[in-house]
């Protein structure tokens, strides 16, 4: 489904961003696979092997602004242009509303927005029509969480940027759409206490946590020409989570 | 006009779709219909292919004149 397209995902080593890795892989997408540890090296190597595709990795930072750029240009380098950009790296660190550390909150801002904002920006410039921005945001950033105040905002922040994205860029004929997960078993919700953890499971109507590869097919459709006239859409992979 | 020269006039001709003698040093950003916001963006795109770079988004944002453009790929190390 995604053969002849180049892709870029962020936060590829782990959780949901490995899901998307190996689902587009399995798809035949040429793959830049972006994130901090050693493991995106190893799961880049595996997927060109058992999939027979081409596999890059980028460690790093995704506020790093000039590891974003260099990541970019060998992008373009590499393939003159980029198909769909997956802009999944992010953290999340619980706290009640008057316990958040001001640091805390900066962090998850700058990773979870201001990077992401960097990324779209100079991505774009290689991206030419029928090309696809997806966006990981959050169902925090759609109704907001309880103990994850500041990863709400950020998250919130995601999705009015991807409004705003798809409505500057629909003219180019780019797409740019968010995945609105809720609540999926990641090692990132897995930091969560047990006492969040279980109150996030029953408030999911289909009664089960989600899995990466949930996402990830939602991811595929985005990436892919099924959804050629699908734009500036949050779309909510949930199991029908009702608070 | 040395070939950097001649590649950026080259540049501003094929994205905004200008001719040679319309590329100025004074040329400025917004005061012609083809050198808009698009058209802005297609122009970065070709300067960036064409001398093999990645802008930063503030130089981007700056670039607002031929000259300026010059200036600013001075700095990326091209030579006029």
């Amino acid at each position: 489904m995604l053969k002849g397209k180049v892709a870029l995902i962020t936060g590829a080593s782990r959780g949901i961003g490995r899901a998307i890795a190996r689902t587009f892989a399995a798809n035949h997408a040429t793959l830049h696979l972006c994130a901090r540890g050693e493991a995106t090296t190893r799961l880049a190597e595996e997927l060109a092997l058992e999939f027979g595709i081409q596999a890059t990795a980028h460690l790093g930072d995704v506020r790093d602004a000039d590891f974003i750029k260099a990541m970019l240009l060998q992008c373009k380098r590499a393939h003159g242009r980029l198909d769909v950009v997956v802009n999944n790296a992010g953290i999340i660190q619980q706290g009640l509303l008057g316990m958040i550390p001001m640091d805390q909150a900066r962090a998850t801002i700058e990773v979870n927005i201001v990077a992401l904002i960097n990324i779209t920006q100079i991505a774009v410039r290689l991206m030419g029509p029928n090309a696809s921005i997806i966006n990981l945001a959050s169902i925090a950033g759609t109704r907001g969480m309880e103990g994850t105040a500041a990863y709400s905002a950020s998250k919130g922040g995601v999705v009015a940027f991807t409004l705003a994205c798809a409505k500057e860029l629909a003219k180019k004929n780019i797409r740019v759409n968010a995945i609105a997960p809720g609540f999926i078993d990641t090692d990132m919700t897995r930091g969560l206490t047990p006492e969040w953890y279980q109150k996030r499971v029953d408030s999911i109507g289909m009664g089960r946590i989600g899995k990466p590869e949930d996402i990830a097919g939602t991811a595929l459709f985005l990436a892919s020409d099924l959804s050629s006239y699908v734009t500036g859409q949050i779309i909510g992979v949930d199991g029908g989570m009702v608070s | 006009m040395n070939d950097n020269a001649k590649k950026l006039e080259q540049c501003f001709c094929a994205a905004l779709g200008l001719t040679p003698e319309m590329v100025t040093d004074d040329l400025a950003y917004n005061s012609i219909k083809q050198w808009d916001s698009v058209g802005h963006m297609t122009l970065m795109s070709e300067i960036e292919t064409v001398f093999d770079i990645m802008l930063d988004t503030d130089d981007i944002i700056n670039l607002s004149t031929v000259a300026k453009a010059r200036q600013t790929l001075i700095k990326y190390g091209v030579d006029f």
